[in-house]
């Protein structure tokens, strides 16, 4: 059983990370008082830039540099990433203006620009390579953390095979957690949420807070698209298979806190890789497929329904100030 | 007859009133002009992509017959999307609905053999009412424990998706393929020589294009004349004034997600037993994200969802050809109309706008009317 949890982990990390980085950007948009049916769509243009970028510009660092160095195997997802988060945080724009500005529905809109970004990028990723599908030579490679590794029980789990991708994104979770929760502007951005008009009152521009939470989910699911690239997708093929509604999933089981959809979104990954494996693990088979692959889902009705008396849900989420 | 300013003033304030037409109309023209955009932008003629798109679409009988099959299943999405918004449900699982109607239509199908009037009626009340349990769970989990149903009804797409993934290659799996159901006896689905005769032998148009007909008129009649259409759309404009003037809100949020889901179902059967005869596996039917767009550009009218799902249904049918003749990638087809849809989303700038020109134009107008009558 051990073995088995060790050999799995690592997937079950890499395939929480994208949807935590998602969720985590749901924190901030929803948390300032603007919904986000849009993650799978913000995703899905995170996936794009950053395969668009990396097949660019990597030829360039593989010609001048010799393999191994930093230049060659990190410079190009690094690039990948900031323009991941870049064109997801240019795109969450048209719903910032959309919902802020404009006092749209803002379901309706989140539903626009997931169909937006899904036929956009198919549109013109088909023009550049005919198939519509960005192949990119090189992810991130998986490394060892020196010296944590060795550590037993959780060496082996967590800092074996581990990405940077996956790194960066708890550490934007903890840093996320402090501004959220520990500073005046984390409490201003929350109380956006729950009361606009008091808030307004104080003095504080409801407004630009809004489009912060809005650009925040649109880099964090940027993020999360690029890390789908970098560790396991490794092409881009047109869209992110609804992780990005399975992270707003996450944001309500998690109870729209950091730590929260931590756990709700790992819940996913694990499952999910179970699904995925069973075909392989003898103990498994004798559990019919469609157990395994509606679990999470099925899990995650129940947690809502468990959830719906004490709901979290910003008082404001989804209104129009 | 020249008109005087009065009957002018009169047809302003007329035309006014159907601002939501005028809404549509011009997210529309925004949106094509958008895709003409997109198009010059990787370097191709947009006017003859759009006639190539045009001709792919009407270019003749047959080609007609496929684009209204693609709309048949476009209506039937819209029309669910609407029944359900009239309610002020957001059903975001058309998908999944259409997914258990039409796997459950196909299973039956697939495993019954009886007269074919028979099996029709039969296919077309299940396929109705799988979709219509699959808008039910969503529906009772919203009226019970206010579960929201945006939520629901995605979890209730992917778990539809899983479980036909799973369940074809159990139960009605291809000899040949692997990822596809059997394909259904022609004498099952609801395909038909006369019809495919009509226009010009096109194999996709069937015969829930007559059930889509009906099923507006259906929806039409049931939202305007009925007390239960009345009670759907007093919930769907204020919840809470509703349950004060006695109206059940709960049984009513589930019956509408009920009814809309098994139009859904019927969407199922038009694409898995008309359109198409089997069912591919791995593959969430986009048309249900598709028919949010349908209802929202007709603005849940249900003749103006027939209409709006035989514009979608053109750009959708067409694209293939264009795409045949032209460098440009069919995804254009949907980039349209996701970017009409985002026009609807901020309709308030039409709004704005169209209010002010009809202003200044209406204030023209009084002020000759004032000078006409002190000339008197």
């Amino acid at each position: 059983m051990w073995d088995i949890l060790v050999a799995i982990f690592p997937y079950a990390i890499i395939y929480t990370i994208p949807m935590l980085a998602a969720a985590l950007g749901g924190v901030y948009c929803e948390r300032s008082g603007v919904t986000n049916l849009g993650l799978e769509g913000l995703m899905t243009i995170g996936f794009f830039c950053s395969a668009l970028v990396i097949k660019h510009y990597a030829p360039y660092f593989y010609a001048n540099y010799p393999e191994g160095s930093f230049m060659f195997s990190t410079m190009p997802a690094i690039l990948g990433v900031v323009a991941a988060m870049a064109g997801g945080a240019i795109f969450s724009l048209l719903h910032a203006f959309a919902s802020i500005n404009l006092k749209a529905d803002q379901i309706i809109s989140g539903t626009a620009i997931n169909m937006l970004a899904t036929a956009l990028t198919v549109y013109f990723a088909r023009t550049i390579t005919g198939s519509g599908n960005i192949r990119i030579i090189q992810g991130i490679i998986p490394r060892n953390i020196p010296l944590l590794h060795k550590i037993p029980i959780i060496g082996p789990l967590l800092f074996t095979k581990s990405y940077w991708s996956s790194w960066l994104v708890i550490i934007i979770l903890l840093l996320s957690w402090v501004l959220l929760y520990k500073t005046s502007f984390g409490l201003r951005l929350r109380a956006c949420g729950e009361h606009p008009h008091a808030v307004a009152s104080a003095g504080v521009n409801v407004y630009h807070m809004r489009y912060f939470g809005v650009l925040m989910s649109g880099a964090l699911s940027g993020l999360g698209g690029a890390c789908m690239l970098l560790t396991y997708a490794n092409e881009f093929n047109g869209g992110v298979a609804g992780l990005g509604f399975l992270a707003i999933a996450a944001l309500i089981f998690g109870q729209w806190k950091p730590f929260g959809i931590l756990g709700a979104t790992f819940f996913f990954g694990f499952a999910t890789t179970i699904a995925n494996v069973s075909q392989v693990i003898p103990q498994l088979q004798t559990i019919p497929t469609i157990a395994l692959k509606t679990f999470p889902f099925v899990v995650t009705l129940i947690a809502l329904v468990i959830f719906s008396k004490t709901s979290a849900a910003p008082r404001a989420d989804g209104q129009p100030f | 007859m020249k008109k005087t300013n009065k009957e002018k003033l009169d047809f302003l304030n007329a035309f006014q009133k159907k601002d939501s037409l005028l809404v549509s109309l011009s997210a529309v023209l925004l949106g094509l002009v958008a895709g003409l955009i997109l198009m010059f932008l990787i370097g191709e003629n947009g006017f003859s992509g759009y006639n190539y798109l045009i001709r792919g679409a009407t270019m003749n009988s047959r080609r007609i017959g496929d684009t209204l099959a693609t709309s048949t299943i476009l209506i039937f999405a819209g029309l669910s999307f609407a029944f359900a918004d009239k309610a002020g449900l957001f059903n975001i699982g058309i998908s999944g609905q259409i997914l258990a109607g039409g796997f459950l239509a196909s299973v039956f199908a697939l495993h019954v053999v009886l007269p074919r009037p028979i099996m029709l009626i039969l296919l077309i009340l299940i396929g109705f009412l799988g979709g219509a349990i699959w808008g039910l769970i969503p529906g009772f989990l919203k009226a019970k424990f206010n579960v929201h149903e945006v939520v629901s009804t995605i979890m209730m797409n992917w778990i539809a998706y899983w479980s036909v993934y799973s369940l074809v290659p159990l139960w009605i799996e291809s000899p040949q393929l692997q990822t596809e159901s059997m394909a259904v006896p022609s004498d099952f689905t609801f395909r038909a020589d006369w019809i495919s005769k009509v226009f010009g032998g096109s194999n996709q148009i069937n015969m829930t294009l007559v059930l889509v007909i009906v099923t507006v008129i259906a929806l039409k009649y049931i939202l305007d004349k009925t007390t239960l259409g009345f009670e759907l759309k007093a919930v769907g404009s204020n919840r809470y004034c509703a349950e004060y003037a006695g109206i059940k809100v709960n049984r009513d949020v589930m019956l509408s997600m009920m009814i809309s889901g098994g139009i859904a179902g019927l969407a199922g059967i038009a694409y898995y037993l008309g359109y198409s005869d089997r069912i591919q596996i791995g593959v969430m039917p986009n048309v249900g994200f598709d028919g949010i767009a349908v209802a929202l550009l007709g603005n849940n009218n249900p003749v103006a969802v027939l209409f709006s799902g035989i514009f979608f249904g053109i750009l959708q049918s067409g694209k293939g050809f264009m795409n045949a003749n032209m460098e440009i990638p069919p995804e254009i087809g949907d980039t349209i109309i996701a970017i009409i849809i985002y026009f609807i989303a901020t309709s308030i700038l039409f709004k704005n706008f169209w209010g002010k020109i009809f202003k200044r134009k209406e204030e023209k107008l009084e002020i000759e009317i004032e000078k006409s009558k002190e000339e008197k």
